[in-house]
This record gives structure tokens, C-alpha cells and sequence, in this order.
């Protein structure tokens, strides 16, 4: 601590600056009361409520249906935690196939432009048509519909994240690719111990980002013959018509990204923290 | 040809080593505007030449068509016997050869002092880690970073990040160092212990070309100046003639503005 003992000046303000505090906190607490009480007015405290309640929110249909749509919810997370490494080895790889130089390589890098192009602009859920019942009726066998999940997934996925570690590549200076060549490291030397590692940390919250965007498409495999947590929900409600077991598949996907959420919320402050160290206002 | 002498021009009196870097008649355009317009340049062995000139003379670029970071559009550059600018030899061969520093260090901001220091001996030179660390913890003792070998880039003053930027340069031993105008981007306090590190190096021997804007250095220091305007080397010679007796108005103007 200081020495310095405040001003009666210093002192004044200090008490000032309470005030204001204390009042601050009084006008949110107030102004959170008059919300609670509009929604109440307008959104519980209405006819239609009880029906809604019943419909969507009924606390026996949704732990009736919760086992089932449970395990359907596993075949997510494993279509999930194939299709991550999957689409990052693809990605990285279409990637670098675009920053490669040379006449040689003019067809690779061709290629990868024209792959993220496409399957950035068909919707997933026709990737997901023409692999899952196209491939299999292509090759005239039943094949493991969860690895169709998995490769409909890293298709349509690694092309949005090449493209996001691409503009994380062009972001790094170019004076850090001119120092690697300055020591002698070739281009793939340079694109590996100096532009990707700087890259990976620039593109942290794109990526993250469409981590969560690809925690839910995983449920969008339920179109297929398989049966993942709303494959299952979807079939409880046939049989029931309350459309509770959906609401609990939905707030199984919300818990699963929240983490990451929360993750990328701490990443993107911590590094606005520490570019802009000092700034406050 | 009418009275030349018959047998050609007398040999010359005696023949001088083979210069470390040598380059012949370059010429560079970016676009319609020409930044070197045919640069001829010798550098011996242990020889410290400095290149000085106004902003945009070409130094810059001149240094990087050197150091084969810019393509030239004409000429030739020998590194010891072998054309370099030849564009069948393995480039990536020749920089690991040469060792360069920028105005701006550009260190790399993801790797430790250390790990920017022993980079190109691992990865070009295939040296076992061990031995290339022992090695660059020697270079940074000697410079005083031993201490901030393990930190981050960010955390050392301009000075020590351009001092470990000139250490990393050297800790494979080029054959040639390649400076351009590495105090430019430093405050005024700094800029001393830098120069202190060129200064040692000149001592021992390095081959040096350096782009400059420290005449006083550059005289103290340099074997050689070369003023560089408008592309074109205008006037070199020892620093007692350049800078005590510039025979070339375009020089005494340039070094007028220096004085003043």
C-alpha cells in the first residue's frame, strides 16, 4: 500500500462515486422487478399458459422420456467426438493446399477453393441426404450410419473451418513469414513453426464458435436411420403427442454448449486483456 | 579502337580475395517505379560496409534482394563463388547461409526467447535441441538476455528484443550479416546497446552490410560507406572521405541535413 493519505477532495468524491454506486444497483434491481412482473402479466398469467406448461414443460413426460432420449444423446456425443478430429485434420489441410505456390500445385489449390465454395453454400441437410441414403445405395450395401453421420459432418464443417483458419494465416504479418524465410525455413517450415501456431491463437473464438454451431448439426443425424436423442424424442412424442421429450433433447444440446460458450466468452476477454492492457474506459 | 593498347588493359596489381557477397549491375521496380537501378557492390571477408541514404533510396530493398528475400529484376549476386540470383539454386539453401535483421525485430511473438534463437539451428540445420540451446544460451549470456531466455518476446524492452532479433541472426553463423536500419524503430536510450552489440560483432570479424541512419556509428565503425540515392550508388569510400570530404553534391546535401 501507499503512504499517501487521501485528500479531503479525494475523500469527497470517493463518497460521490458510493452514491452513485448505490444507486445503480437500486435502478437494476427495480427495473429487473417491473420486467418480472410484465412477464408475468403477459406471458404466465394467461388462458393459454396451463396448455403450454402441459405441452412443452410436463415434469413426468420429460422424466419418462429422458432414459431414452438419453442414449440417443451418446450417439451424438460419438458422432461429435469422431467428426472434431476429423474435420480439424481436413480443414488444416484444405488450408494449406490454398497457400501453396507454384504452377504444380495450381489443380490442389483449385481444388480446395472450389470444395469450400461448395459445401459452404449446399445446406448441411442435403450433404447429409445425398451421403447417408446416396453412399449406400452408390455402393449397393448397408453401411455404418453413424461413420455417414461422421463424414457428412466433416465435410460441410471442414470447409467453414479452413476457411476460418485461412483468414487466421493471412492475419499474421507478413514480416514473421519474412523473418522464417530470412533464417532459412522453407515454406511449409514457415506455415508450420511460425504462421499456424501465431494463426491457431488468432482464430481461437471463430473456432470455438462453430465447435457449438457443430455440437447441434450433430442432431440434425436424426434424419437418418439412426437413433440419436431426437430420433428418440421425436418417437416418445409419436406415441404420446406431448412434445415434452423435445424440450429435454433441446436442453441437453444447451448444456453441452454452454461450457464451450462460457469458454469462448473467457478466451476472447482474456485476449482483449491483454491487447489492450491499460485501456479502461 | 584506334590506340588501345595491344594485349588489353595491364593486369590488375594483385589478386584480391574473393569478395563474401558481391553484386552486379541489380536492378529492381515495384511496378512503373524503379528502386534499384544497377547497383554494383563488393563486401570482403570481415569487411563492415554502411549503406546510407535517404528514405526510399533503395536500401532497404537492396538489402533484401541480397539476402534473396525480393526477386531482382536484373543482375547478378555471388554469395563466395556461387551466383546466387540463379533461379535453379535452392533459395531456401542460400538464406539459411545468410542471416538477416529488420527494422521491427520480428521476433516471433508465439516462441520463447530461446526458442526464436535456436529455430533455424533445429529445424534448417538439423541441430539436436541440446546442443543448439547450449549454444544460443551462450550468445544471450553474452548480450545479458541469459535471464529472459525462457520469457515471451513481449515482455523485454525494444532494445533487448532487437539485441536477441541480432543474436538470433548470427547463432548460425552466416556468412554474411544483413542490417537494415535496425535502430530506426527503437526510443533514443535504446538505441546505444544495440549499436554496442554491432560494434563487438564488427570486432570479431562478422562480415556486415548495414543500412543506416547512425552517422556517427557508421563512421566510427564502417570500413566502407556507400551512399545510396535514387537507386543508384552515388559515392563510397572510406568514412574519412564520405563523411570528411563528400566529392558528390547530392552527398554533401544528404549529410548537410545531418549536421544541421
Amino acid at each position: 500500500m501507499t503512504t499517501h493519505s487521501p485528500s479531503a477532495l479525494e475523500i469527497e468524491r470517493r463518497a460521490y462515486r458510493r452514491g452513485r454506486q448505490g444507486r445503480s444497483i437500486l435502478i437494476a434491481i427495480g427495473s429487473t422487478l417491473a420486467f418480472a412482473v410484465i412477464v408475468w402479466a403477459t406471458v404466465i398469467n394467461t388462458p393459454g399458459w396451463a396448455k403450454v406448461q402441459a405441452t412443452f414443460f410436463d415434469p413426468a413426460a420429460a422424466l419418462e422420456a429422458l432414459p431414452k432420449v438419453w442414449d440417443g444423446f451418446l450417439i451424438n456425443l460419438l458422432v461429435l467426438a469422431l467428426s472434431v478430429p476429423a474435420v480439424a485434420v481436413a480443414a488444416l489441410l484444405l488450408a494449406t493446399l490454398r497457400t501453396l505456390r507454384g504452377p504444380v500445385f495450381f489443380p490442389l489449390r483449385a481444388f480446395a477453393a472450389g470444395y469450400t465454395d461448395l459445401f459452404r453454400g449446399i445446406p448441411f441437410i442435403i450433404v447429409l441426404y445425398l451421403v447417408g441414403f446416396g453412399l449406400p445405395t452408390i455402393v449397393g450395401v448397408r453401411l455404418n450410419t453413424i461413420a455417414l453421420g461422421v463424414l457428412a459432418v466433416t465435410l460441410t464443417y471442414s470447409s467453414y473451418v479452413a476457411e476460418v483458419i485461412r483468414a487466421g494465416m493471412d492475419a499474421v504479418h507478413p514480416s514473421q513469414r519474412l523473418a522464417a524465410r530470412a533464417l532459412g525455413l522453407g515454406h511449409v517450415q514457415t506455415l508450420r513453426r511460425v504462421v499456424l501456431p501465431q494463426a491457431l491463437r488468432k482464430i481461437t473464438p471463430p473456432l470455438m464458435n462453430d465447435f457449438v454451431s457443430m455440437q447441434k448439426d450433430v442432431g440434425l443425424i436424426s434424419i437418418l436411420a439412426v437413433i440419436d436423442a431426437i430420433a428418440a424424442a421425436r418417437s416418445v412424442v409419436a406415441v404420446t403427442y406431448n412434445f415434452t421429450p423435445y424440450v429435454v433433447a433441446a436442453l441437453l444440446f444447451v448444456l453441452l454448449a454452454i461450457p464451450t460458450i462460457r469458454l469462448t466468452d473467457w478466451y476472447t476477454a482474456r485476449l482483449r486483456e491483454r491487447e489492450q492492457a491499460g485501456a479502461v474506459l | 579502337m584506334t590506340g588501345a593498347p595491344v594485349g588489353g588493359p595491364p593486369d590488375p596489381p594483385a589478386l584480391p580475395a574473393l569478395p563474401a557477397l558481391r553484386a552486379e549491375d541489380l536492378w529492381k521496380a515495384f511496378g512503373d517505379r524503379e528502386v534499384l537501378r544497377g547497383v554494383s557492390l563488393e563486401l570482403r571477408p570481415h569487411e563492415v560496409v554502411a549503406l546510407i541514404g535517404a528514405s526510399g533510396s533503395g536500401k532497404s530493398t537492396l538489402l533484401r534482394c541480397l539476402g534473396l528475400l525480393e526477386t531482382i529484376d536484373d543482375g547478378r549476386i555471388f554469395l563466395g563463388d556461387e551466383d546466387i540470383s540463379d533461379p535453379r539454386i535452392d533459395g531456401n539453401r542460400v538464406r539459411a547461409r545468410l542471416g538477416a535483421v529488420f527494422q521491427s525485430y520480428n521476433l516471433f511473438p508465439h516462441l520463447s526467447i530461446l526458442d526464436n534463437v535456436t529455430l533455424a539451428s533445429r529445424v534448417v540445420h538439423r541441430m539436436p535441441r541440446a546442443d543448439a540451446e547450449a549454444r544460443a544460451m551462450g550468445l544471450l549470456e553474452r548480450i545479458g538476455l541469459a535471464p529472459f531466455a525462457r520469457v515471451h518476446p513481449d515482455r523485454l524492452s525494444g532494445g533487448q528484443q532487437q539485441r536477441a532479433a541480432i543474436v538470433r541472426a548470427i547463432a548460425t553463423d552466416p556468412e554474411v550479416l544483413l542490417l537494415d536500419e535496425i535502430t530506426s524503430a527503437l526510443d533514443p536510450e535504446l538505441v546505444g546497446e544495440v549499436l554496442e552489440l554491432v560494434r563487438s560483432l564488427a570486432a570479431e570479424g562478422t562480415t556486415i552490410l548495414m543500412a543506416t541512419h547512425e552517422m556517427a556509428f557508421a563512421r566510427d565503425v564502417a570500413d566502407r560507406v556507400v551512399f545510396l540515392d535514387q537507386g543508384v550508388i552515388v559515392e563510397e569510400g572510406a568514412p574519412s572521405e564520405v563523411f570528411g570530404a563528400p566529392r558528390h553534391p547530392r552527398t554533401r546535401e544528404f549529410l548537410a541535413r545531418f549536421r544541421a
